[in-house]
């Protein structure tokens, strides 16, 4: 035969073989396909994601580029603006309390004060269309949708910011680079930059972001303009931003979130590996005699491998491009998970390129996970049609299958990495993906030799029955454990830590008055007396008074920014580019402990340079140590001081915390702002106290821990949404390959039912055995995941979230009712047949 | 006539982990081309160790196995599968037909293997012979037992083997069908002028052949022509 003569034949014997057998390929083709299906949606997600972000970069940014400083632009650096814009557009944006008189309604939002024709592509997406022109002939705002929402405020209403009420003139519903979430967090109110001195705003304790937008001359030119100005402005307090490089970090921004989608699809479809390791295993070993059988007529080894390597091959292609079209076909709903997180609308479409690669996932896992049940082929003598040997001795000493192990081991960790493009990460992810299938393969095998050791031989026949499955040849208990077990461990896992964290957050809000639930900000030094009457007027407690100063880094040991770069010296701009907000005082508070230096809570002249504390996170990530020198710019006075000690802050509670802490005897008479902390026991007393206090001192912004509370719920859920899905996938895929190995192991039992049912076992003692093996299977399944689940979470509450780690029994319970059900029922539907026909029927069946 | 097989010195044995099993011991054996044999003994006399043995379906520990004139033990597993597509065929107890392949496909497939053209008609041809050619399209599940074995003698016959092992043809068979299937098999033979070597219990089976040999404790205890 000549050689492609010889391929066709062995492409013709796959097919033979194949169309026979088309319920025991089911669970290899659906693992696959719900793998693939998942990854190509997510492929395509990211590529649409990538194709829009490049064709709307210009209407996220709304200009060519975007000037950012935290101080008012100089005249020189506005005609700089000038000299190479057709337009500028200006704004000053900060956080800042709004009212509502309609209803008294009170939020912290963003303000966006504007001028000039800003977006120059792109538009301010209102209600009504084109609202934004009235922000040009008078007092006039546009509040963010849901904000109106939430007020049951509408377009003709009004809004007052600081001093001055402005009409509603429309409700913002997307501003350029705007997401979602960010506008749960902070929403946005825009008004024009004309009337900001009128509201009383513009000068503010806290920090206010001057922004300039330019429509340039020749946006061409807007990269080699961008350099030519960073050259100019070295400091680096002047951030600007084209559209390319707003193209490149949203661009990096969603290649993480798709990578981490991908991670997610990446689990199912190694779950669905699992599934596909397990199915050709049991039905290579089915077809050891069909091949002996071969082997006599003179197939050779190589040809009896490469059929059944084939017929794998095909089937996973065949499951791949199925994934591949249902993936293509979901891909339209999956904007809706990250419809959050994007600052655009994103419409789905078909990505060839997604579609090939996830068929080519797939035909590649279905080979490498079959590959070591396939070169068992080798070993299948002749011989074996009379003596069928099941060559299993030794077979872990194969070499090659240790290459195959070594193998996935590598895919794997290439693949998170790809997704991830990170290595440590990706090993990370990896080992921990082994780590878990290990723990969770070791459990099994040690369940089957615990039930075999300590089998109850004094249960009755029926539990006995079902039980002795779990050890017997051919058993699913490794595969379902493994499988179930994963899907339990990450559905708990995320329940649980979603309950320690919201527990963290309910912690800091119980009715203890001692703790504070409500920030006051931006408070003037000439308020404070007056607002700490008025709080004491209102019966509250005063917790806390912080005097705030801003500065910056003007030098580290002498060397300033430009210096150190001159020298290479390795210290980061961020540094110097930052304001530094500084407190005083001359004692620690609860949430601090010095790690090394000394605290020094007060300052004597003659004692020489100025002892400040610096958190001891900050100092390593900024290569910061005990004596060096830093020197200040307050507000135009240089003050030079020494890092005597490092400090290790809790930043999980309510008080305020610094980074850097003067000691009392510096600052005193410098400018500053102050933040008082107080403590409202019911939402309606906090509603009453916002409203008065916002109608008496407009610029004070509050931060109301219930508030944030709620917002951090909402941000949770959506975050949550995206998180189900993930643990959907994998739940989907435990199940599919749980229906799968009940196919499989179906043609292992129904020998043994039909022979039961022949030695007169009724149908119902047969249903029993079967539903009793399902219930010890799934309940094994998840009590390990569930264990499993509770080291992971007790590790991340104690490592991560570092907090106090508590079960909460609803999610265990319910993780535990639902998968012990689940699989005891589709362990029954799927074994209905073997009661439900004749027992000559089933045999028949059963040898064809 | 030239001898199609012959064994020199022959010995098979297995180690387990207590002791080396010797399950044939320098067995000498000639069979002339064309001839019929029938090798009988007890059980584990090592009747099938011999007949896989002879079939190149496993190497001696010792001696000589020589095949159509080719030395089997000198052989890779690649070349003993060639000889075993050109010049052997099989037939089983339990008849070994693939079970996810028609009647027509299990003996389409050693012509197939050995490239022969016309296979589809070749085969179809067989089972005509065997009186299966309105049974071409079924499965080995949708026949009777003497059914397929008659297909198992259409595909031993296929490619017009030089030697036929038999392994209890009818040991699966009731009385009536195992007449029939044997009266084809001898039939078939005579017409092809194949070497036919039956392993047997069936000692009215075995006095069909011209020549018995008997076996018992991996060892020739009788050699006799009729």
């Amino acid at each position: 035969m000549t050689r492609s003569g010889q391929l066709a034949w062995l492409f013709k014997m796959a097919w033979r073989d194949t169309r026979r057998n088309p319920s025991r390929l089911f669970l290899f083709l659906a693992s696959v396909t719900l793998g693939i299906a998942a990854l190509v949606a997510i492929y395509s997600l990211g590529d649409n994601l990538e194709k829009q972000i490049d064709e709307q970069a210009a209407g996220l940014l709304g200009a060519d580029q975007e000037w950012t400083a935290n101080r008012p632009f100089s005249v020189e650096e506005r005609q700089s603006a000038d000299s190479v814009a057709e337009a500028v557009s200006e704004e000053w944006s900060f956080g800042s309390m709004v009212s509502f008189p309609e209803n008294n309604g009170t939020r912290l939002t963003q303000i966006r004060a504007l001028d000039g024709g800003f977006p120059f592509y792109g538009e301010l997406e209102t209600i009504p269309e084109n609202a934004k022109i009235q922000l040009e002939s008078g007092p006039a705002a546009l509040v963010d949708q849901n904000l109106l929402l939430q007020f049951n405020v509408s377009v003709g209403d009004s809004v007052k910011v600081g001093e001055l009420t402005f009409l509603i003139a429309g409700a913002l519903r997307q501003a350029p680079g705007q997401t979602g979430i960010v506008a749960t967090v902070a929403p946005i109110v825009y008004i024009p930059l004309q009337y900001l001195p009128e509201t009383g705003l513009d000068k503010k304790g806290s920090r206010i972001n001057y922004r300039y937008f330019l429509q340039l001359q020749q946006p061409g030119r807007s990269g080699e303009v961008a350099e030519a100005l960073r050259k100019k402005w070295p400091h680096g307090d002047i951030t600007i931003r084209t559209i390319e490089d707003q193209k490149a970090s949203t661009g990096r921004l969603f290649a993480n979130l798709t990578g981490f989608l991908g991670l997610a699809g990446f689990v199912a479809l190694l779950l669905g590996c699992i599934g596909v390791a397990s199915s050709v295993h049991l039905y290579i070993k089915e077809k050891y005699n069909s091949i002996a059988i071969l082997r006599c007529m003179g197939v050779t080894s190589a040809q009896g491998f490469l059929i059944f390597l084939i017929q794998i091959g095909l089937i996973g292609l065949v499951g791949s491009v199925v994934g591949a079209v249902a993936g293509s076909f979901f891909q339209k709903f999956l904007p809706v998970l990250v419809a959050d997180f994007l600052p655009f609308k994103l419409s789905p479409s078909i990505s060839p390129f997604a579609v090939l690669q996830g068929i080519t996932l797939g035909v590649i896992v279905s080979l490498l996970f079959s590959l070591s049940s396939l070169i068992d082929i080798r070993n299948i003598t002749p011989l074996s049609v009379f003596r069928i040997q099941v060559q299993e001795n030794g077979q872990s000493r194969d070499p090659l299958k240790w290459g195959i192990y070594t193998s996935i081991v590598f895919f794997v960790v290439l693949f998170s990495y790809l997704q991830l493009r990170n290595w440590h990460s990706a090993l990370l992810f990896s080992g921990g993906i082994l780590a878990s299938f290990l723990i969770l393969a070791a459990f099994a095998k040690l369940v089957i030799v615990l039930v075999r050791r300590f089998f109850p031989v004094r249960w009755g026949f029926v539990p006995r029955q079902g039980l002795s499955n779990l050890f017997r040849p051919n058993n699913q208990t490794l595969t379902m454990m493994i499988a179930l077990g994963l899907g339990t461990m990450l559905i708990t896992t995320l329940l649980l830590s979603r309950n320690i964290l919201l527990g963290q957050i309910n912690s800091q809000v119980k009715n203890e008055a001692d703790r504070p639930n409500m920030v006051l900000f931006d408070i003037q030094d000439h308020q404070l007396q007056e607002l700490e009457g008025f709080i004491n007027e209102s019966d509250l407690p005063l917790i806390q008074s912080v005097p705030i100063v801003n500065m910056r880094l003007a030098s580290v040991n002498g060397y300033d920014y430009l210096l150190a770069q001159k020298d290479s010296l390795d210290v980061r701009s961020g540094l110097f580019s930052r304001e530094y907000r500084v407190t005083y005082r001359d004692s620690l508070s609860d949430s601090e402990k010095i790690t090394s230096g000394k605290w020094i809570g007060t300052y004597q002249r003659a004692n020489g340079l100025i002892p400040v504390s610096l958190e001891g996170g900050y100092a390593e990530r900024n290569g910061l140590k005990l004596g060096d020198t830093l020197t200040f710019n307050v507000q135009g006075v240089p003050v030079e001081t020494t890092i005597a000690s490092l400090r290790e802050v809790d930043w999980r509670g309510m008080q305020t915390n610094f980074i850097l802490v003067f000691p009392n005897g510096v600052l005193e008479k410098a400018p500053k702002f102050h933040v008082l902390t107080t403590y409202l026991s019911t939402l309606e007393k906090s509603a009453k106290f916002q409203q008065e206090l916002v109608s008496r001192y407009p610029n004070i912004s509050i931060v109301d821990l219930n508030l944030i509370l709620q917002t951090l719920d909402k941000v949770a859920s959506k975050v949550g949404f995206v998180i189900r899905f993930m643990a959907l996938l994998s739940v989907l895929s435990g199940l599919i390959v749980l229906v799968g190995a009940v196919v499989v192991s179906k043609y292992q039992r129904i020998r043994e039912s039909v022979l039961l049912r022949t030695l007169g076992a009724g149908r119902s003692q047969i249903l029993w055995i079967t539903g009793l093996e399902y219930f010890y299977l799934g309940l094994l399944s998840s009590v390990t995941g569930i264990l499993l689940a509770l080291l992971a979470s007790w590790s991340l509450a104690r490592f991560s979230f570092k907090s106090d780690f508590e079960i909460s029994w609803i999610p265990l319970l319910g993780a535990f009712f639902g998968i012990v059900t689940l699989t005891v029922v589709i362990g029954l539907l799927n074994s209905r047949e073997v009661v439900s026909r004749s027992p000559l029927d089933v045999l028949r069946q059963e040898n064809g | 006539m030239p001898d199609i097989l012959r064994l020199s010195e022959v010995t098979k044995s297995f180690r387990t982990v207590k002791e080396n099993l010797v399950v044939l011991e320098k067995v000498n054996l000639s069979i002339p081309e064309g001839t019929t044999l029938a090798i009988v003994g007890p059980s584990g006399s090592g009747k099938t160790t011999l007949l896989g043995l002879c079939a190149g379906l496993d190497r001696a520990t010792s001696g000589e196995v020589i095949l159509d004139g080719v030395i089997l033990n000198a052989q890779s597993e690649d070349q003993l599968a060639r000889i075993r597509n050109r010049s052997v065929g099989f037939i089983f107890q339990n008849f070994q037909l693939l079970p996810t392949l028609t009647a027509l496909e299990n003996v389409m497939v050693p012509l197939e293997l050995a490239g022969t053209p016309g296979a589809e008609r070749s085969a179809a041809e067989l089972l005509d012979k065997v009186g299966l050619s309105a049974r071409l399209h079924h499965y080995p599940s949708q026949l009777s037992g003497g059914e397929q074995q008659r297909v198992s003698l259409a595909r031993a016959f296929a490619n017009k083997p030089k030697i036929l092992f038999a392994d209890e043809p009818t040991g699966n068979l009731d009385a009536e069908t195992s007449e029939k299937v044997i009266n084809l098999l001898f039939d078939l033979n005579r017409e092809a002028g194949t070497t036919l070597v039956l392993v047997t219990h069936d000692m009215e089976l075995a006095a069909k052949t011209r020549r018995i040999v008997r076996i018992k404790g991996g060892k020739i205890t009788a050699d006799t022509e009729q």
